[in-house]
């Protein structure tokens, strides 16, 4: 295997973990309006979060950061390409990341509710847009001989991406409920339960329908890997087995699921590009690729040797975080957001 | 406007931002853990309640800079393309290094920082605010990395595909301008804490009339901690400062000439202190200069030549062929080079006075002294952001000296609209957070630790109108 596909796969990682983690605190910022009556409901679903959504974000930090040190022109086609979506994206991402330290800190019911809103939209346009963007990708997009992207920001609303689009935000809210489920307790875990019940169905209505479209508009189907087919299998089995977890109330193992499904999912469409990174819907000479985009073997040596290094030890010590904050947080708990 | 002019306004408007937030945060994340270091080992509470109150300040801090720097992640790509592209080989590697080392690290144990008093055990919990002030020292120290590449490019070479290639790694880490730029940033980080605490506890003093005794000696002894930490700091920060000037004279002549307004080169050179210029005719009209004081600074002796504009843009002119290669604004830098260092040497000076004064307990009674020290708060923002944009303005119009222009750097499919809309959309965010950010730092700042015992709570929950301390600590 040489370094190209290597990195290809540890981008592929670092978006999976990003989707995994940050996907179930999308979710939980997004049923925040709904889930929760008083305001110390409310406290207890961000602080349920609290600890641990600024890591999971980190994930996105660095997937973009090693996008960029591995394969530039994936970064900056990629970037300059999804322009204002990612505009919106970063809106979203400022907005949430501050509501969190500022809400509690105040107590006016306007200050607030602005706040809670600011978390919901903060989750759910990134819930969105991410899966837009990624479903573009598998679709192929307007990239021209300069590796630019010359479509306009519209032509990326199309179909085939806001399914995509409505695939990860379904996804990620019946994620986030099975998160909030292992973490709250009383009156308020009963109504996320009642969320979960019906949640998994857009979850699987979307995603039946992302996979038949996918046939059509992107080569998905066109030739079978192992990799892409393991990929599809463990994605299906995972989620039918959240059905089952969910009917059966094994919430933890749904969690599970869920999570199975999104790195399935993930793995799925980077298998389907692969070797490519973006393909071009202008020809497949334009297609950017794992050789034509990468850094030079030097560059990739050494990220290589400072990935294989720290990825481990950053798990340990996230994987130690989620141990010490494990605990249901009840009408007893301390709350600091 | 061109898309130029907007994407380098965009990014001076959101740089500048970023890093009002920064340099408290590396700062004072180090002082808080020594308050939380000095309230472990001798077990005074006292130190206890600095550490919450000023942890407090410090986590409202933190999540500003935290979600401003993603945009500074983010806007490479989608302003600067070509540049991305241009230099990613090595422009990359220090910025995934610096998630991958430092953000993961900073985000998860603040996190547990934040929520683990009662899990952890006094000593990991002290060691999670440490690993959190380390790690964001150590996030500046890869995005200087990157920096330093663009001021004086080491351990590459072009390839045949015309893109600037790593070939050093080691070359890029001990880059001589990271191991000066570094110090003098995080040295500014503290100075910034120092005059931070020290304004904000003189402010406390000067309104303390109703507080308890205990209450106005801990705010006193925050003052102290704040004004030693600072007058060190700050002379560190000049040191480096001055050290980077003469580094300057050899690898950025067009920066140094700019910063200091000199249009023809003069062996020795004088300093300028006030000029009016005019930048069409390149030469001064008014021009108020110390002879021989510009040589001295810039080579610790008497004598020397400093070249000037004129000089270093005929030099390039021969190096890189015909253009024009000054600074696009002289006033800016050469105005941004004097706030800079004259609010350093004033900082410098109101610490020596303030550490004289602040011997004993009277100071609390000098009032000049303490509205003196809740003005000088604005003095670090001053500098630190005039030293970036002397630093970003004065490599103009190159993006990685003597490399690649800036005109060069664009992204070729964003359009003057999309920039717009960006541009507009940032800064109406950014200026609708100042609003909440500043709101609730006073307030915190007026009214937490109004009294001792559970202080923090009962003062949020008086503020707030409420009977009870859920505000703050929840039950």
């Amino acid at each position: 295997m040489d370094l190209q596909t290597l990195w290809f796969i540890l981008i592929t990682v670092l978006f999976s973990g990003f989707f995994f983690f940050e996907g179930f605190d999308y979710g939980v910022g997004i049923l925040l309006p709904f889930i929760s009556k008083a305001d110390q409901e409310r406290r207890i679903v961000i602080n349920a979060i609290g600890p641990v959504w600024d890591g999971n974000e980190v994930w996105l930090l660095t997937a973009g950061g090693a996008m960029f040190a591995a394969f530039p022109n994936w970064y900056a086609t990629m970037f300059s390409g999804f322009y204002l979506a990612l505009f919106l994206i970063l809106v979203a991402l400022i907005a949430r990341g501050v509501a969190f330290e500022f809400r509690s800190k105040d107590d006016h019911s306007g200050w607030r509710r602005l706040w809670d809103w600011a978390i919901f939209f903060g989750s759910a346009i990134p819930a969105l847009l991410f899966g837009v963007a990624f479903a573009n990708i598998v679709r192929g997009m307007a990239i021209d001989a300069r590796m630019n992207y010359v479509g306009t920001f519209f032509d990326l609303l199309n179909p085939y991406a806001l399914l995509g689009g409505l695939v990860t935000l379904t996804l990620f809210i019946l994620h986030g409920a099975l998160f909030l489920e292992m973490k709250t307790d009383g009156a308020l875990r009963e109504r996320v339960q009642a969320v979960i019940r019906v949640a998994w169905i857009p979850v699987l209505v979307c995603v039946l329908g992302f996979l038949a479209f996918s046939a059509v508009q992107t080569d998905m189907f066109a030739t079978v890997t192992v990799v892409k087919f393991v990929a599809l299998a463990i994605a299906v089995v995972a989620l039918l087995s959240v059905i089952a977890a969910i009917r059966v109330k094994r919430f933890g193992l749904g969690f599970i699921g869920t999570g199975v499904a999104i790195i399935a999912t993930v793995a799925l469409l980077f298998s389907t590009i692969f070797p490519r990174v973006m393909p071009s819907s202008l020809g497949a000479a334009f297609d950017l690729t794992i050789y034509n985009a990468s850094s030079s073997q030097y560059t990739l040596q050494v990220m290589t040797v400072v990935a294989l290094t720290l990825v481990p030890i950053v798990l340990a010590y996230q994987a130690w975080s989620y141990w010490i904050f494990r605990k249901r947080l009840t009408t007893q708990s301390k709350l600091e957001y | 406007m061109d898309v130029l002019t907007l994407a380098r306004l965009q990014f001076g408007v959101t740089t500048v931002y970023h890093f009002f937030f920064v340099p408290l945060t590396i700062g004072l994340a180090i002082l808080v853990a020594m308050m939380q270091t000095f309230h472990v080992a001798t077990g005074n509470e006292k130190f206890k309640r600095m550490t919450q109150f000023w942890g407090k300040l410090l986590l409202i801090n933190f999540a500003m800079g935290v979600v401003t720097g993603i945009v500074q992640e983010f806007q490479f790509g989608m302003n600067w393309s070509e540049y991305s592209r241009f230099v990613g080989d090595i422009f990359g590697a220090p910025l995934a290094i610096e998630a991958l080392l430092a953000f993961f690290i900073e985000s998860t144990f603040l996190g547990l920082w934040i929520f683990g008093e009662e899990k952890l055990s006094k000593k990991v919990h002290l060691a999670t605010i440490w690993l959190v002030a380390i790690s964001s020292n150590l996030s500046a120290f890869w995005i200087l990395v990157a920096n330093s590449f663009m001021q004086n490019p080491v351990g590459y070479h072009i390839a045949a595909s015309g893109r600037a290639e790593m070939t050093d790694f080691f070359a890029l880490i001990t880059n001589p301008n990271v191991w000066l730029q570094w110090p003098h940033v995080a040295l500014g980080g503290l100075t910034t804490a120092g005059f931070f605490i020290a304004g904000v506890s003189a402010y406390r003093l000067l309104r303390s009339r109703k507080t308890s005794v205990e209450v106005r000696e801990t705010f006193r002894m925050s003052m102290r901690l704040g004004l030693a930490a600072a007058t060190v700091a700050v002379l560190g920060t000049m040191i480096f400062g001055d050290l980077q000037g003469q580094r300057m004279a050899d690898t950025q002549p067009m920066k140094l000439a700019s910063a200091e307004g000199l249009w023809n080169a003069e062996s020795p050179a004088g300093l300028s202190m006030f000029q009016i210029g005019d930048e069409d005719a390149r030469t001064s009209i008014i021009n108020i200069r110390i002879p021989s004081l510009l040589s001295l600074l810039t080579f610790h002796t008497p004598g020397g030549q400093v070249l000037g504009l004129n000089d270093v843009q005929h030099l390039y002119e021969q190096q890189y062929g015909p253009g024009d290669y000054t600074p696009p604004a002289i006033w800016l830098t050469y105005w941004s080079f004097r706030a800079m260092v004259g609010s350093g040497m004033l900082m410098f000076l109101i610490g020596l006075v303030g550490l004289w004064l602040g011997r004993g307990k009277k100071v609390i009674a000098r009032k000049w002294f303490l509205m003196a020290l809740v003005g000088a708060i604005v003095l670090p923002y001053l500098a630190n952001s005039t030293g970036w944009i002397l630093t970003e303005m004065g490599r103009q119009p190159w993006i990685v000296q003597g490399l690649m222009r800036i005109d060069q750097a664009l992204s070729p499919n964003v359009g003057v609209v999309d920039l717009l809309i960006t541009l507009i959309g940032f800064t109406l965010v950014y200026g609708a957070l100042a609003v909440a950010d500043v709101y609730l730092l006073q307030k915190y700042a007026r009214s937490g630790m109004s009294d001792g015992g559970n202080a923090d709570a009962i003062a949020m929950a008086n503020a707030a109108g409420k009977p009870d301390g859920l505000y703050l600590s929840g039950k």
